[in-house]
Order: structure tokens, then C-alpha cells, then sequence
């Protein structure tokens, strides 16, 4: 198995998908472990890759056989090995918790739960793993349509939310497929590595330009990039909670990733930078981003909706660290891929625990929440501080990158909004974390009355995700100098 | 300089945060096993930072590297005379308010013990992280983890007032903390290094103009927690948390903390001889003196005593950042003695207002007469300390000031020598009367005064510290050779000029 471990962790969720429907088909029960060990070997195999990748360098898979640039490609480096890692383990995370929240929330849905789930993490997966435009486009398409499917069945509004995402969606991808035609037009080859070579040549080619601007935009509108971010806070407010948890931390960062291979390796550096200086412009885009983010998720009261508009906002520091265009802010646009991952995965997964327990997720609703769910409530704190940027949490670690790269870049106003975010983020948490810990009215209760509410905490099946997920984020930031030695500094394209 | 490996100031840290997770799985049912992991825990850590006394008077270093946190900086800790002065005053003045904390909180009945005692544990967690860190990151690290594990101690009350508190405290401190984050990115930036260097590591590295922006910013950032004039709001503010808290937070641990941080960027990361040659040492020591004087001023304005106190505490603070700047000798030693001086005098001022709270529910001091006659001991405890603030002999605040006096002479500086002056003055007017009223003049109404102190719990630790005050200041090295380690880092720091 070896040598396939790239493709096993891609095909084994698909596969899975198929038997998961006949075997749920069969009996419902059977939806669950199916997704899970699908989840797990997927995880495994990663795992694995990323391994090879660290001790023997990259990986290139020829799928059946067939030499590139004629068949498709595999390529494994240690940017991808990274998401893939990310992708397999936040989704098998979100599988262990979604048992108990699928079967209240939809109870007549799972088995189609389960086999669209599967499918969208094989998407996911996919556009990690592959080295070539057009089998990206596909498992872009694959990624998207299941996504479209898992929103739509959430809760009122949610296939209005779903509508206006296939709306943007498909815009986006068209304007992705557009790019990959000019391409071929031109250049006659679908492998990025072999666009790579041909591209410079005709970097002044109007047609290789529109083809540039046109993957931005689409991929702009997969990450949900301000402005083209606005199908996200409905599509993410009203999926289902144990969707929510998937996608949030997962879709837009793989857009990222997607973006940071066109402008740096389908593309050369220079021409992102030098040539067609799109980096500077995506920086204060992501600027922006950051920023309206954080201000419109303040005026929320639905704590979902607020977490949606904070994905945005995340969203920002990552095109903010790649329009750096330099090496400490790539690490740190890469670092908080993985970073806010972990980050976005325990948010939501915690309001979907307190949405488990309560059914409530105002902001104003959540008093008593720390007796009643102190264990969730304390992993909701530990996720709110690394989102702030309070170290030792991992969130610190990718501001600091960010805030030195933007340094080094002598972009005053970058770091200014990187730093003005973090007092952002303070407001729009503590707000909530008040309203969770202490007490209305402020009659201070006395010392008899402390066991007065019961604890009502999350069951096992959600507590333990959330719990790795925390334990993840305070890991991932002491270890975040290991990571980055290990892995992103090669990552991070060798031009910077 | 001979650098030993050693494990103990991590122990120092992990003691009570491991003392923490106890406290709070212990919970509410069983009290007594919960306090006694507080206390249990206090005197491991004391001990464990008091057996790093003999290495450092040796004159060596003590290095514990956890793990690289990105190229040249690691989470390291680093033991060296300042940081240890700072780390024994910590942990020592931590078991005193431990058994007071337990006296004051189960004497009023308060709500919300398990989080009250496991936030207190992570806060002197955070602050021996802090006095031992080996650079400006881990510093910085542990001294976000105060700012926060104290929040909902000042909020505690969680009335209208405490939750504004609370508020107000957040906003000032972690406004702070980004400007602090921002110059310690940028110095990263431009030295690749971030360890404190006695000295300081920073010169020839940027322009003097850049320089400066640095320092200002810096010390405006530690000086939010310091309490400086205007950045001091959230101080007196912060007053309505419990007394413990005020007493060890207010007076100690998170203002000292603040202090900490100044002189660390004043004496280990621009150094005195970068400061002299930008002439930044007399602009921080104006900064400062303006106000010793005007915090003075206020606090005799205040009737609420725990208020008055707050701002004695400003002053006090703003007097040992003003020594450090002069950078002189025995400025520098006397300013670094009197942060354990006015950490002892202080707590046992805050003690003394947590006990007549407990004892009576007076939190005025306009209420306070003939209450000497009821507390004696108290009163005599609170009479000590604020005699030591003021500057009278034989209480040790005497010595910080005579070697902050003969500093400012040091320096040519005769300015700050009336401003210490004029501070020692009004620390006689706002202190002497209530010293005088509680004594002298009879209680208002014709109530029998009969002796009836505050619980033993909260009367022992707060004559002890009032006995340490006063031993200090006949035998300045009796307590872990405290005016040793200050005078030997002085030493190591002035060493280069």
C-alpha cells in the first residue's frame, strides 16, 4: 500500500460512499462506522504521505500508469501533503461528532448525510492531492455539489442559502474552467507542472493574463474572498450543525491552498508579483477583509452567524499572509491554514454542542452555559483566545508571522489591521464569554446555591472532537516552531 | 557568567498550574481538599524558587529551554538575579494571601470559590513564567496568561460595576499588550534575537529615531500595567474585585508584573549606556515623576480606602520605574529593593482593608475612627506599612527611598530628589490621618470598643508581612539576601559601562 497512499486516502472515501449507500441501504446503523473507518484509513494514508514527503521529498503518482502531461498526475510536496493531512484529520474529527447531532437534527437523512459527506471530503481531498488544472476542476465540482447538497438540508432558510452559494458557486467555477481552457488553448497541457515550464514564454500573452484573473476570481469566490464572500454567512448559518463544523474550517482553506499553487506554481512568483502585481492588490483586499469581517460580525446576535462572519475574516489573514508575497508571510498565511482549521473546527463544533443541549444559539441565550457545560464552555474560551491571537494558542503564532511579514514588507497599515483585528476579536468574544460565565442581574448567588443548575454537558461522541480540537489548538501553537521547520518551510515556494 | 541547565524555574511554573487543574477538579465539594492543594502548592513553589537563591548569589544563571518557538527564540526561562528578586517576592507574598484568601473569602460567604482559587493559582503561574522568562516572547506569553486569568477575578463580583470592571481592565491591558506585541515583532525583526542581554542587546541595530519610537512604545505598553499616569484608569477601577485579589494583583504579581516588563526593556533590552547616549532615561524619568507626584494628589482625594491605596500603589510603581531611569547605582538597586519593600508594605496595607471589610463592612476612611481600639493589631500592621511608605526609618520603604535619594544625586539630577521628596510627603498626608483618627479619636457612635479582630486567618498573614516590613528595613539582606541579589544585578547590568 505503500507506494498508494496518496490516492488510497483520495479513492477510499469515494469508494466508501457508494458502499455506504447500499450497505445503509441495507441498514440505517451502518452509515456511521462506514464513514468513519472510510474517514480513518483516509486519515491514515495522510498521515503516511506526509511522512514520505518529510523523509524522501515529493511524491509524483502517475494514475494508471499513464506519463504525464497526457494522464493525470499526482503531486505530492510538503504543501500538499500539509492540507491533505489537514483535510483528512478536521474530517474525521467532524465524523465522530456528527453522530449524535445528524440523528436529532436529521433523523430521516443519514445514510445520504453520510455518502455526501464522504463525497465531499474525496473532493476536498482531491484538489490537495492533484497535480493537474483540470482534475482539480472536477473535484473542485464535487466538493462544491456536495457541499451545495449538505447546506440545503439544514434548517429553514438553509435551501435559499444553498441557492444563493450554487449561484456563486458555479460562477465561480466557470470562471476557474475558463482559465483552464485559455490554458490548454495556449499551452496545449493541463499538468501544472508542465504549464509551469511552458507559461513564461508567454507570460505577456493577453490570453495567459485573462486566464490568471479569471482563476483569481473564481478561486476569490471559493474562498469567499471579500468581496466575493457573501454567499458564505447564510450557506454557513444555517447548514446543519455537523456540516457547519466540516466546511468552515475546511472549504475556504482549500481555496487558499488553491490560490497559492496558481499564483506560485502553475505561475511563476515573479510574474504574481513582478509582472502582473496582483499580490499587493490581494493583500488589501484581504485588508478589507479582515476588517469587515470582524466589524459585521459584531453586529450579529446569532453566535452561528457571528462564527460565519469571523470565517471571512480568517479568510483575510490568509490572502493577506500570501499578498505579502514574502517568506515570513507565507509561512504564516500557511501556518493559519492550519491554525484556524483547528480553530473554526472547535467554534463550531462547540455551538453545535450548546445547539445539542439547548437548542438556543443567541448570544444573549448562553447565561448559565459554564455550569451547565463547563467542559464546552472551556473549549470555547481556549478557541476565542487563539482566535484573538493570546499565545501560548496557536492563532497566536500565525499573527506573528503575519505581523512580521508585513513588517518586513514595511506595510505599516498591514500590520496596524492585524493588530487592530485582534482588539476586534476581544470585543466580539468576551461579549460572548460574559454573557456565558457571569451571572445576569449581577445578584451574586451564594455559595449554597452553586450547584443549583445540573451540568448538562455535551455527550461523549461530541465532547471528545471537541476536546482533540482544543487540546489541537494549545499543541499546534507550542509545537508551531516544529512545524514549521519540519514542514511549511518547505512549503513555502523556494523564489522567496 | 557560569549558565547552569536546570529544570526548576519551569517547576516554579508548573507547580500551580498542575495546583490549578487540581483546584478545579476538586470543585466546590470538597473545600477543604481544594484549599489545601492552594496552600500545598504555595509552599512547593516557594520552596522550589527559594532553592535557586544559593545558585544565583553565586553569580550563575539558570536555563531552561522547552521547545523553539521560531528561528533564535525559544520558550526558554532564564534565572538571573532580577528575575529571581522578582520570582521570591511572588511566591513568598503568595502564601500569605493564600490563607488570607481562604479567611476572606469563606468569611463573606463568596460565590464562585473553585474559579476565584483556580484563576489565582494560573495567575502566579503566569507571573513566575514571567519573572523567569529568558526572552521578550516568553514574557510576553506568560504575560498575556495574567492579563487574562486575573479578568475574572476582577470581575468576580459580577454586579454592574465589577463586570465594567472587568471590561475596563480588558480594553486598557490587552490595548496594551498589542502595542507590546507590535514593538517586540519589530525588534524581532531587526536583531533576529529577543534575549535579554544585562545591558541590553538592542544598540547599533536601527536608527535612533526608530529606537525611540521602540522605547516609547514599550514603555507605554508595560506601563499600562504599571499603572502610569494617564494609562492608569483601569487601576482604581479594578479595586472592586476582593481584597486578596487587590492585594496580591494590585499591589504585586500584575502592577509589578508591568514594573517587571519596564525594567526589563529599560536595563536588559536598550540597556543604560543606548538610553544614555538617545537621552531617553531623563524623558522616562520625567514621564514617571510627573506621576509620583500627581497619583499622590489624587489619593488624598479618595475616601474609599482600598481607592486610596490604588493610587498610593501608582505612585509607588511609577517611583521604581523613575529610579530605574536614572540609571545610576544605587538608583537602579533601590529601585529594584523597593519592589519587594513596597510589595510587603503594600499587602499588608490591602490585608489591613480586607480585615476591617470582613470584621466591620466599612470600606470608607472616613469611618475608621476609633477603630484601633477594636483592631490594634490590624491598625498597628496598617500603621507600619504606611509609615514604610512614607519613607521612615526603621520600615524598609527607608532604605528603596535613602538609595533612590542618593541616585537622583548620582545623576546630578536634583529635580527627582524633590520629587521624592514631595511623594514621601504626601504619603504622610494621606496615610497619618487614618493612623491618627483610628487611634486617637474616639468611634462615632457611643459604642463599646472591646478588642475583636478579623479571623486568624487573615490577622496572622498580614502581621507577619507588617513584621517582614520592619525587618527589611533593619536587615535589608535578612530575608533570602533580598538587597544582595538587587545590589548583584545592578552589578551585571552596569557591569558594560
Amino acid at each position: 500500500m505503500l507506494p498508494q497512499s496518496p490516492v488510497l486516502a483520495v479513492v477510499i472515501p469515494l469508494i466508501f460512499a457508494f458502499l455506504n449507500l447500499i450497505f445503509g441501504w441495507w441498514k440505517k446503523g451502518f452509515s456511521y462506522p462506514i464513514a468513519l473507518v472510510a474517514l480513518s484509513i483516509s486519515f491514515l494514508a495522510s498521515l503516511h504521505t506526509l511522512n514520505t514527503v518529510i523523509t524522501s521529498g515529493t511524491i509524483h503518482y502517475h494514475l494508471g500508469n499513464w506519463d504525464p502531461p497526457w494522464g493525470i498526475e499526482y503531486v505530492i510536496d510538503h504543501l500538499n501533503a500539509f492540507v491533505l493531512v489537514i483535510i483528512a484529520s478536521i474530517s474525521f474529527f467532524v465524523a465522530i461528532y456528527s453522530k449524535r447531532s445528524v440523528e436529532q437534527e436529521l433523523p430521516e437523512k443519514i445514510v445520504f448525510f453520510y455518502t455526501i459527506y464522504l463525497l465531499l471530503v474525496t473532493g476536498l481531498l482531491g484538489i490537495a492531492a492533484t497535480g493537474d488544472m483540470f482534475n482539480l476542476y472536477v473535484f473542485l465540482e464535487i466538493a462544491s455539489l456536495a457541499a451545495y447538497a449538505l447546506i440545503a438540508i439544514g434548517e429553514d432558510g438553509a435551501p435559499f442559502a444553498s441557492f444563493n452559494y450554487v449561484i456563486l458557486g458555479t460562477i465561480g467555477a466557470c470562471f476557474y474552467l475558463l482559465g483552464v481552457g485559455y490554458l490548454y488553448i495556449v499551452t496545449g497541457s493541463l499538468n501544472m507542472a508542465d504549464l509551469s515550464q511552458i507559461l513564461p514564454t508567454l507570460y505577456h500573452s493577453k490570453v495567459v493574463l485573462v486566464a490568471f484573473a479569471f482563476f483569481l476570481v473564481g478561486v476569490g469566490i471559493k474562498m469567499a474572498l471579500f468581496p466575493l464572500h457573501v454567499w458564505l454567512p447564510d450557506a454557513y448559518t444555517y447548514a446543519p450543525s455537523a456540516v457547519s463544523a466540516l466546511v468552515a474550517p475546511l472549504m475556504t482553506k482549500v481555496g487558499a491552498y488553491v490560490m497559492i499553487r496558481i499564483m506560485f506554481t502553475v505561475f511563476r512568483p515573479y510574474f504574481s508579483i513582478e509582472l502582473f502585481p496582483v499580490a499587493t492588490l490581494l493583500g488589501w483586499m484581504a485588508a478589507v477583509a479582515i476588517i469587515f469581517g470582524s466589524v459585521l460580525a459584531l453586529a450579529q446576535v446569532d453566535l452561528k452567524r457571528m462564527l460565519a462572519y469571523i470565517v471571512v475574516s480568517e479568510v483575510g489573514y490568509i490572502a493577506l499572509g500570501v499578498g505579502l508575497a514574502n517568506r515570513d508571510g507565507l509561512t504564516g498565511a500557511i501556518l493559519h491554514i492550519l491554525n484556524d482549521a483547528f480553530m473554526m473546527l472547535a467554534l463550531f463544533l462547540v455551538v453545535g454542542a450548546i445547539m445539542y443541549r439547548s437548542g438556543k444559539r443567541e448570544i444573549s441565550g448562553l447565561t448559565y452555559l459554564h455550569r451547565r457545560m463547563p467542559l464546552t464552555m472551556a473549549a470555547f474560551v481556549i478557541a476565542a483566545l487563539s482566535v484573538i491571537g493570546i499565545p501560548p494558542t496557536c492563532g497566536f503564532f500565525s499573527k506573528w508571522y503575519l505581523i512580521l511579514g508585513s513588517i518586513h514588507a514595511s506595510q505599516w497599515v498591514f500590520v496596524a489591521v492585524l493588530l487592530v483585528s485582534s482588539l476586534l476579536n476581544v470585543i466580539l468574544f468576551f461579549r460572548v464569554i460574559e454573557n456565558a460565565y457571569l451571572e445576569p442581574g449581577g445578584e451574586p448567588i451564594g455559595a449554597g446555591s452553586e450547584l443549583a443548575i445540573a451540568p448538562e454537558e455535551a455527550p461523549l461522541s461530541m465532547l471528545i472532537p471537541i476536546l482533540i480540537a482544543t487540546a489541537g489548538i494549545m499543541a499546534l501553537g507550542v509545537l508551531s516552531g516544529k512545524i514549521i521547520s519540519a514542514v511549511i518551510q518547505f512549503a513555502v515556494p523556494a523564489y522567496f | 557568567m557560569e549558565v547552569i541547565v536546570s529544570i526548576r524555574p519551569f517547576l516554579a511554573v508548573l507547580v500551580t498550574l498542575i495546583g490549578a487543574l487540581l483546584i478545579i477538579f476538586t470543585g466546590e465539594r470538597h473545600r477543604d481538599l481544594r484549599e489545601s492543594w492552594t496552600i500545598l502548592v504555595s509552599v512547593l513553589k516557594f520552596g522550589i524558587v527559594i532553592s535557586m537563591v544559593p545558585f544565583v548569589l553565586n553569580g550563575w544563571t539558570l536555563e531552561y529551554t522547552i521547545i523553539s518557538l521560531t528561528p533564535g527564540v525559544s520558550l526558554q526561562f532564564r534565572v538571573d538575579q532580577l528575575g529571581l528578586f522578582f520570582g521570591v517576592l511572588a511566591s513568598a507574598l503568595w502564601i500569605a494571601t493564600s490563607v488570607y484568601s481562604i479567611g476572606y473569602v469563606r468569611g463573606l460567604n463568596e460565590h464562585a470559590q473553585t474559579r476565584y482559587f483556580f484563576n489565582f493559582a494560573l495567575a502566579l503561574s503566569a507571573t513566575m513564567g514571567i519573572a523567569f522568562a529568558g526572552n521578550l516572547l516568553t514574557l510576553f506569553i506568560f504575560y498575556e496568561i495574567l492579563t487574562l486569568s486575573t479578568y475574572p477575578l476582577v470581575a468576580h463580583k459580577e454586579t454592574e460595576d465589577a463586570i465594567m470592571g472587568g471590561r475596563k481592565y480588558l480594553a486598557y491591558i490587552l490595548t496594551a499588550g498589542v502595542a507590546i506585541l507590535f514593538a517586540i515583532i519589530f525588534i524581532y525583526a531587526i536583531t533576529g534575537t529577543l534575549d535579554f542581554k544585562p545591558g541590553g542587546f538592542l544598540s547599533g541595530h536601527a536608527s535612533s529615531a526608530t529606537l525611540i519610537f521602540l522605547f516609547v512604545t514599550l514603555i507605554l505598553g508595560f506601563g499600562v500595567k504599571a499603572a502610569i499616569m494617564p494609562l492608569h484608569e483601569w487601576l482604581p477601577t479594578a479595586m472592586i474585585a476582593p481584597t486578596p485579589v487587590s492585594a496580591l494583583l494590585h499591589a504585586v504579581a500584575v502592577v509589578k508584573a508591568g514594573v517587571f516588563g519596564c525594567l526589563r526593556i529599560i536595563l536588559y533590552v536598550f540597556g543604560p549606556d543606548l538610553l544614555d547616549s538617545l537621552d531617553l532615561w531623563i524623558l522616562s524619568a520625567y514621564f514617571a515623576s510627573f506621576t509620583v507626584i500627581v497619583s499622590g494628589m489624587y489619593a488624598l482625594t479618595q475616601d474609599n480606602l482600598k481607592r486610596r491605596l490604588a493610587f498610593s500603589t501608582i505612585n509607588n510603581l511609577a517611583i521604581i520605574i523613575m529610579g530605574a531611569s536614572l540609571l545610576t547605582p544605587s538608583a537602579i538597586t533601590g529601585s529594584i529593593f523597593h519592589m519587594a519593600g513596597h510589595g510587603f508594605m503594600k499587602i499588608t496595607l490591602f490585608f489591613v482593608a480586607g480585615a476591617i471589610y470582613v470584621k466591620t463592612h466599612k470600606e470608607n476612611v472616613s469611618e475608621l475612627d476609633g477603630l484601633g481600639r477594636q483592631m490594634p493589631l490590624t491598625m498597628g500592621a496598617f500603621a507600619i506599612g504606611a509609615m514604610g511608605i512614607a519613607g521612615t526609618p526603621p520600615v524598609c520603604g527607608f532604605i528603596s527611598k535613602w538609595y533612590l535619594a542618593l541616585g537622583s544625586l548620582e545623576a546630578k539630577e536634583i529635580v527627582f530628589l524633590f520629587v521624592l521628596l514631595i511623594s514621601a510627603l504626601l504619603d504622610v498626608a494621606y496615610f497619618f490621618p487614618i493612623i491618627y483618627n483610628s487611634f486617637f479619636k474616639g468611634p462615632e457612635e457611643a459604642i463599646d470598643p472591646h478588642f475583636d479582630e478579623a479571623p486568624m486567618k487573615m490577622l496572622a498573614p498580614l502581621v507577619i508581612t507588617a513584621i517582614i516590613s520592619l525587618v527589611l528595613g533593619i536587615f535589608p539582606n535578612a530575608f533570602f539576601n533580598f538587597f544582595n541579589i538587587a545590589s548583584m544585578a545592578t552589578g551585571k547590568i552596569l557591569g558594560g559601562m
